[in-house]
């Protein structure tokens, strides 16, 4: 299978901080990816790289074949490429619905001016959207909220409407942000049979952040490990749990080597 | 039993109180004393005075929630009796001190009328008429419900009737003759019959309206009226809207209709900004300088010594859609310096750009173009088919003519792709960029066509003055549309023109009391920021999801 993101040896400094350190990752299509790590590893700035928010110091992100690190934001979302937020970011003050049109702005082409006097196009692009929206709606399950002010929402909703505007522009690659941030563990599991769901209905390539392990290893095909902006591990979900770096990475180097010494002494 | 909190009734007494002696000892209460309302009994002074108590007394006694009636009536009592101390305070200190020689305003006038025209001993009956209002406060907030909001409407009613009596008795002389208003008002004031009768048939009208309403249940399946009975009701209001505006210069004479001459340009500034501020919140507080700009460039395109070229270039139809033209190119050239800005930076810039505008215009580089401080003279006023619009009556269209279309053109953008942008940037411009929204066209796009409604303003404003000079474009232009869209309610078309009615037209009705405009003004946008910070009429949320079945997609577009 292709691989639709490729990012090569990325690098990205903050003054003196190396957020992320040569970094490299490969994501098939269609697939379902994780980076994991510990706070502050360095996973959000990544996605803020890949996404153009930020411009990477060294080495090269491409999507679907083309090189994506040097455009700008709303070029790279026009591209197919489309994100939630770690701390929810939706338009608070405007409707689930328009929330969702805004989202779908990649693909609406009528000239701007032609809402003045309503042109056939522009009247029928804007029916297509508005029914578009309400179909999106109704796939996150949040059907008759549709016309509630995002920030009125309950939370699990806003991270539901937060994907499906994400959904909208209608990407080949969706990048979410610790979409179960704040969820308990039944909301988790619901979060995570519908991401799951995503990908299997429409196709779309899922890289997901996670810091908590336990989200990821059931529906991810691969998982890529960070910690102080470097790659330490990558591979199955399996792989990585037995990984020793990874544990020392997660619990620290004495949980690490204690967990080894339970270990063997029970052989 | 609860005992009761005496203290936050001696706080809200002390308010009441604070504010009356302040307002008398700036001179507020003398000045609009001189103004009657109610016969010669109720002026616009005791209005100031009392008001407070009255208010004191009421706050008192809703704080006490579970207060039973005369519980409540003793705490407005109580409130009242303390909001009258700081005054009496003052009275007493005045006469043993002269304090005039501190307090400019602090005459014998102001004493007479603190002292209801008794002398010291009167100080006890200002006590007792205190106590009575701060009583009538706690009274009036046990009442019921419904009495309680008709007996305020009706009170208001009354109020603004002899507030604006100006307004009234012009619309009055205009319909049925002069000698229909000796009826009513004795000079400016309502005549005391006249107000009530009035307060009990308001107050019943608005009580059998509530009472009626609260009877008939809301059914959901009555309350749905469907699309043709909906559109029927549209072209109705649109009808009588259109024939109120139409006449309106008509009844209203010469003086009201420069009233809302004004009002209408600032509705035209208002929609302007509120596309820049209110939709897309890129907050400008240099917006006057486009204004200037049409204004301008409709000056010095069609007065006879513009540009020096001999002779007006153009008529005002053609001199119109050029000055539009310039404000928009000059909205996109000094959007591109701020693109990077944001809140408070972005205010600052715009704010420098506005006076840079103006200085502009002064100086003595531009002077043999702009004229300096002597501004653009000789604007012609504009004619067409004959018609020559020489009085503030036939400007009144024009404006009108001019709003309506930046009202529909606001309309239009706000439900469209376009107008999402500008939200969605408002909201949160690194997620609208995430979105695919390209932020430099959506925010020039924001800068030009609202540049563009304020230049429309100035042309018509210019070609209104016959002469536009520097320092009509000053800060308190921008400060002034700024107000409006914030009272009125940020992104709310309705809400831009009761801002500008409110803003506007009011305080040029109450010339009398031109000294305390400003801080009447601070006083209301901080009642606002508190109690209301929506504004008037705050933007309503378009309801697409469920709407969308019945055919509304574009929502109610015009």
């Amino acid at each position: 299978m292709a691989n639709i993101l490729i990012a090569r040896n990325v690098t990205k400094t903050f003054g003196g901080l190396v957020a992320v350190n040569d970094f490299t990752l490969d994501v098939a299509e269609n697939s379902i990816s994780s980076v994991i790590g510990p706070n502050g590893a360095g996973k959000t700035t990544f996605f803020n790289c890949v996404t153009g928010f930020y411009k990477v110091d060294e080495g090269e992100i491409l999507f679907g074949g083309g090189l994506i690190h040097n455009l700008r934001t709303d070029v790279v979302t026009r591209k197919g490429i489309s994100r939630t937020y770690q701390n929810i970011r939706l338009f608070a003050n405007m409707s689930a619905i328009e929330n969702i049109l805004v989202g779908q702005h990649p693909r609406l082409k009528t000239f701007w001016a032609a809402a003045v006097w309503k042109s056939k196009g522009f009247v029928e692009e804007e029916a297509a959207a508005v029914e578009e929206a309400r179909r999106l709606l109704k796939f996150v399950g949040l059907q008759g909220l549709g016309d509630q002010l995002a920030r009125n929402l309950p939370y699990g909703a806003q991270r539901r409407l937060e994907i499906a505007r994400a959904l909208a522009s209608q990407p080949k690659l969706l990048l979410l942000d610790e979409p179960t941030a704040g969820m308990n563990p039944n909301e988790t599991g619901e979060m995570t049979r519908f991401i799951q769901h995503l990908r299997d209905e429409l196709g779309v390539t899922i890289l997901l952040i996670e810091h908590d392990m336990r989200v990821v290893m059931g529906i991810s095909e691969q998982v890529t490990v960070l910690d102080y902006g470097s790659k330490i591990a990558e591979g199955k979900p399996k792989q990585i749990q037995s990984n020793p770096r990874v544990i020392e990475a997660y619990l620290g180097r004495g949980a690490a080597s204690g967990l080894k010494a339970v270990k063997a002494g029970k052989h | 039993m609860k005992t009761i909190q005496w203290r936050t009734t001696l706080r809200y007494g002390l308010l009441g109180g604070v504010a009356a002696l302040y307002f008398s000892a700036i001179g507020m209460v003398e000045l609009f004393a001189g103004r009657n309302l109610v016969g010669t009994t109720i002026n616009m002074g005791h209005i100031l005075l009392y008001g407070g108590v009255v208010a004191a007394g009421f706050l008192a006694a809703r704080s006490e929630a579970h207060a039973r009636l005369p519980q409540r009536l003793v705490i407005g009592l109580v409130a009242g009796l303390v909001a009258a101390v700081p005054t009496i305070a003052l009275v007493l200190l005045d006469s043993v001190w002269d304090m005039e020689a501190i307090f400019v305003s602090m005459n014998n006038p102001l004493i007479r009328l603190l002292t209801l025209g008794r002398g010291l001993p009167g100080l006890g009956m200002f006590l007792a008429v205190c106590g009575a209002l701060g009583l009538a406060g706690g009274g009036y907030n046990s009442m019921p419900g419904e009495h309680k909001a008709a007996g305020a409407r009706a009170l208001a009613l009354v109020l603004i009737v002899a507030i604006f009596s100006d307004l009234v008795t012009q619309v009055m002389s205009n319909l049925f003759g002069r000698g229909s208003l000796s009826l009513f008002f004795a000079g400016k004031a309502l005549k005391p019959a006249v107000a009530i009768v009035l307060f009990v048939l308001m107050g019943a009208v608005f009580y059998f309206r509530a009472v009626r309403k609260a009877r008939t249940p809301l059914d959901p399946e009555k309350v749905k009226v469907d699309k043709r009975t909906r559109l029927q009701r549209q072209v109705v209001q649109f009808v009588v809207v259109g024939i109120i505006l139409l006449v309106a210069p008509q009844v209203l004479g010469s003086f009201l209709s420069q009233v809302l001459f004004e009002v209408g340009r600032f509705v035209l500034l208002g929609l302007g900004l509120n596309i820049v501020v209110g939709y897309a919140g890129l907050l400008d507080l240099g917006y006057v300088a486009f204004f200037a700009v049409g204004a301008y460039t409709m000056g010095l395109l069609t007065t006879a010594t513009g540009l020096n070229m001999g002779g007006g270039v153009m008529n005002f139809w053609l001199a119109l859609p050029v000055a539009v033209l310039i404000s928009v190119l000059f909205g996109i050239l000094l959007g591109f310096p701020v693109l990077s800005l944001r809140g408070d930076y972005l205010a600052i810039v715009t704010l420098g750009f506005g006076e840079i505008v103006r200085i502009l215009a002064l100086s003595d580089w531009l002077k043999p173009i702009m004229g300096g401080a002597q501004g653009v003279l000789f604007i012609p006023t504009p004619h067409i088919f004959g018609v020559t619009f020489d009085t503030p009556q036939k400007m009144y269209y024009l404006v009108v003519l001019g709003a309506l279309l930046a009202a529909f053109v606001s309309i239009r953008l706000r439900d469209s792709r376009l107008g999402r942008q500008w939200m969605a940037m408002r909201e949160d411009e690194d997620v609208a960029e995430a979105m695919g929204i390209n932020l430099v066209q959506t925010k020039l796009l924001a800068f030009a066509i609202g540049a563009g409604f304020s230049g429309l303003g100035g042309a018509i404003f210019a070609a209104r003055l016959g002469n536009v000079f520097p320092h009509s474009f000053n800060l308190l232009i921008s400060l002034n549309a700024l107000s409006l869209i914030i009272v009125g309610g940020m992104g709310s078309i309705p809400g831009v023109i009761v801002g500008a009615v409110a803003l506007v037209g009011l305080p040029e009705l109450l010339r009398e009391f031109q000294e305390y405009r400003l801080l009447i003004y601070g006083i209301l946008l901080i009642v606002m920021m508190l109690n209301r910070p929506e504004g008037f009429l705050p933007a309503e949320v378009f309801k697409r999801e469920l709407h969308a079945e019945e055919g509304e997609l574009a929502g109610t577009g015009d």
